[in-house]
């Protein structure tokens, strides 16, 4: 069963095992155990962006095609159905209408990105898409009266997926796993009772099912894809294209594949992220900078493993959110006004993110997921070196 | 292969055959005629002239910014995504001379006490980006020779450094840059001149095509007729050929690494002042011009950079004017359409 699942790509290692059951389990019963709509958005967020990093390392990480223009499909994804429900009203059809729309965009914008890029060699793919989607950026940012220009626009979602649908009455039951663990310190007796706390269910909850189930379908879709005979062309050609090309693979129909595919993952997200979030703008789906933050949570999870992404985005956006208060914490012993307060100020922690990536890109190419995975090696064989001869031997043939 | 074949060709014959052969060996040159064609036809003289003076300058701009990182691709292979933070820091070194320590000599009227305050403006702009682009190329370029996957993430990680440091220092907020007296105004075309007569050409533009055009001479110089220039030439040809005769083609890149990155910071302090406000993301926005640029021109080629940037600040003014909304749409569809058209770019250097 988990077997097929998981398409025979287990994690390898007991401590991404145990870090990638946190976060699944988390964002499962998420709504549950962090309250607060701080916390709510950015498990909404995370669902979100797995799906986006995800599709991102597929290119990234399996071909090794670096492409700026991923967030231009996942901008595209949001302006549809908010452009679409705009026009047509909210209800299921417009939507349908708006995320058929921007898939076929996304498709024949891909199609052209790949047949550009397959007439020049691969790092011109980087510039390329660089500079079409800053095209687009400033074609959706002018065109004020169909996308509300830099103002952006607000969907309008479905009644059962927003926040005014109501299935149950009764609030239900939700236990606070940060105020019981800080409550086990202060007050022991209390923690447990004080933890609970009234979750009213409501259509954003909702919403934010179908987002992690997508989230789910998606990477084990992805998993499936990249341990086939398909994937294993695609790190052919990773590693060596001109052999690929030489085996008899088209390596250029395999590239613009991916190409595809991942563009049209992108937009998939994109529609989830104008539906949870229900607002779009360009700084929110399409800035550079966003497309900077997925390249790093795909690098720092581990590019060319897709559990690579799902931690990567666990473990970026949980800075975004809170390392911001860690700084403040420290800002707030430097004196005011001094460098040194300037440079942790809770307004500088990309600038610490920044130089954790350059020094990540260094020390550990494969990212978290692939370091986790080669200390698990790396026991391994050392426990099989104590091993008796003969046993070492047969384990080897056995693998 | 290389653009040397085209001498064996027959001569062409006939007026057609010989726009033909105009078309096909000079590339950069026919786009430049056909655009600036088809837009003197699409609006009054007099709108072209003052277009066109300033699609020029705002072309030797981006040529100041463009020509560092075409040349250190062409040489070493590496693609520099932080070129646009070396833009950044440049316009800022540039407003602090401007702005805080000369800000005396160039609140002044008088044009020799403005030169004082702009001159030394540009030259710290130029030192700051260059010493800043020394430091980055030992630091963090020099470990991912030669792997384009690593240089690219390692880039973007240095660019976000930067802008980040930028912040740190000048604080987060745009700074307004206010243009010394005798650097603004325009000339007055006498009435009496033909066609053009009365038209207002802005003082600042014109020194921006002359110091762009000074650079490019320079640079053409250098390249063309020094033992340096040789070298280089050799090194962008074939890097192990040059390294075989004994050169230390590391350093030569990291000469010509430093170069390009003050060029960068003096195209920005320039930029500065020619806007007039700047913030740390101004690089960003550049960067997509210095990217078309560099595609447009073909990889490596300094002159290809020229034509390249001459042709973007064309289109850029031309469109803008026309339609302003898809100014940045027709900048990229240049470089689309020259890409379908010579995959290789307009005066293609090396293979890619």
């Amino acid at each position: 069963m988990m077997q097929r699942l998981l398409s025979g790509d287990y994690p390898r290692s007991r401590a991404l095992t145990a870090l990638l059951l946190i976060i699944g389990v988390s964002l499962a019963l998420g709504p549950f155990l962090f309250p607060g709509v701080r916390a709510f958005s950015m498990l909404g967020m995370i669902c979100v962006f797995i799906i986006v990093v995800a599709s991102y390392d597929l290119m990234l990480g399996y071909t090794h095609i670096v492409s700026f223009a991923h967030t231009m499909f996942f901008g595209i994804g949001a302006y549809g159905v908010a452009m679409a429900t705009d026009a047509f009203g909210s209800g299921y059809g417009a939507l349908l209408i708006g995320i058929g729309g921007a898939l076929l965009l996304s498709v024949l914008l891909s199609l052209l990105l790949g047949l550009l890029s397959l007439r020049v060699k691969a790092i011109f793919f980087a510039l390329v898409t660089l500079a079409v989607a800053f095209a687009f950026l400033s074609l959706v940012t002018q065109l004020y009266n169909l996308t509300g220009g830099e103002d952006g626009l607000a969907m309008r979602v479905p009644r059962e997926l927003g926040p005014a649908f109501r299935p149950f009455d009764e609030p239900w039951v939700g236990f606070d796993l940060v105020g019981f663990f800080t409550g086990l310190f202060s007050d022991p007796a209390g923690a447990f009772q004080n933890a609970l706390f009234d979750v009213r269910v409501s259509g954003k909850h909702l919403m934010y099912y179908v987002a992690f189930v997508s989230a789910v379908l998606v990477f084990l879709f992805l998993l499936r894809m990249v341990n086939s005979p398909f994937g294993r062309v695609l790190q052919a050609i990773r590693e060596n294209e001109f052999r690929a090309q030489a085996l008899g693979y088209r390596t250029v129909f395999y590239r613009t594949a991916v190409v595809i595919v991942s563009a049209l993952l992108a937009t998939l997200a994109g529609v989830l992220f104008a539906l949870i979030n229900r607002y779009v703008n360009p700084e929110n789906t399409l800035n550079f900078e966003l497309m900077v933050f997925i390249l790093l949570m795909c690098v720092i999870g581990g590019m060319g493993t897709l559990y690579g992404a799902v931690v990567g985005t666990a473990v970026f956006l949980l800075a975004q959110n809170y390392l911001q208060d860690l700084l403040k914490l420290l800002a707030g012993g430097a004196e005011p006004g001094s460098l040194l307060e300037h440079l942790v100020g809770p307004d500088r922690w990309l600038l610490w993110f920044g130089l954790l990536f350059v020094l990540s890109v260094y020390f550990f190419p494969t990212g978290i997921v692939g370091q986790l995975r080669l200390w698990a090696a790396r026991r391994r064989q050392r426990r099989a070196a104590r091993r008796p001869v003969a046993d070492q031997g047969e384990q080897h043939h056995a693998s | 292969m290389s653009a040397h074949d085209e001498i064996l060709e027959p001569r062409p014959e006939g007026v057609l055959g010989r726009f033909r052969a105009f078309r096909e060996n000079r590339p950069h040159l026919f786009l430049l005629v056909l655009m600036m064609l088809v837009a003197f036809f699409m609006m009054d003289p007099r709108t072209w002239v003052v277009l066109t003076i300033s699609g020029l300058a705002m072309g030797a701009m981006v040529f100041l910014m463009a020509s560092g990182m075409t040349l250190t691709f062409g040489l070493m292979n590496v693609l520099n995504l932080a070129h646009g933070a070396f833009i950044s820091l440049g316009a800022f070194a540039g407003a602090t001379v401007l702005v805080h320590w000369l800000d005396a000599s160039a609140g002044q009227s008088s044009l020799l006490a403005n030169l004082a305050a702009v001159v030394p403006a540009l030259g710290f702009a130029l030192a700051v980006a260059g010493l800043v682009g020394l430091l980055f190329e030992r630091l963090v370029i020099k470990p991912v020779y030669g792997d384009h996957l690593k240089q690219i993430l390692v880039t973007v990680g240095g660019s976000i450094i930067l802008m980040e440091l930028i912040h740190v220092i000048w604080g987060p907020n745009e700074i307004p840059v206010p243009r010394p007296d005798a650097l603004t105004g325009a000339f007055l075309v006498p009435e009496s001149w033909p066609v053009i007569g009365g038209v207002a050409l802005e003082k600042y533009r014109l020194i921006a095509v002359i110091l762009g055009l000074a650079v490019y001479g320079m640079m053409t110089w250098v390249i063309e007729h020094t033992r340096t220039g040789i070298l280089i030439r050799a090194g962008v040809e074939d890097q192990e050929m040059v390294e075989v005769h004994g050169y230390r083609i590391r350093l030569l890149f990291l000469g010509v690494f430093v170069a390009g990155s003050a060029l960068a910071g003096l195209g920005g302090a320039m930029w500065a002042m020619y806007r007039e406000i700047i913030t740390a993301h101004m690089g960003d926005e550049l960067m997509i011009s210095v990217i078309v640029v560099i595609i447009l021109g073909g990889l490596g080629s300094i002159k290809g950079c020229f034509y390249g940037a001459v042709l973007v600040g064309l289109i850029n003014l031309y469109v803008g004017y026309l339609e302003p909304r898809l100014a940045a749409v027709a900048t990229v569809g240049l470089m689309v359409g020259v890409l379908m058209w010579r995959p290789q770019g307009l005066i293609p250097v090396i293979k890619v």
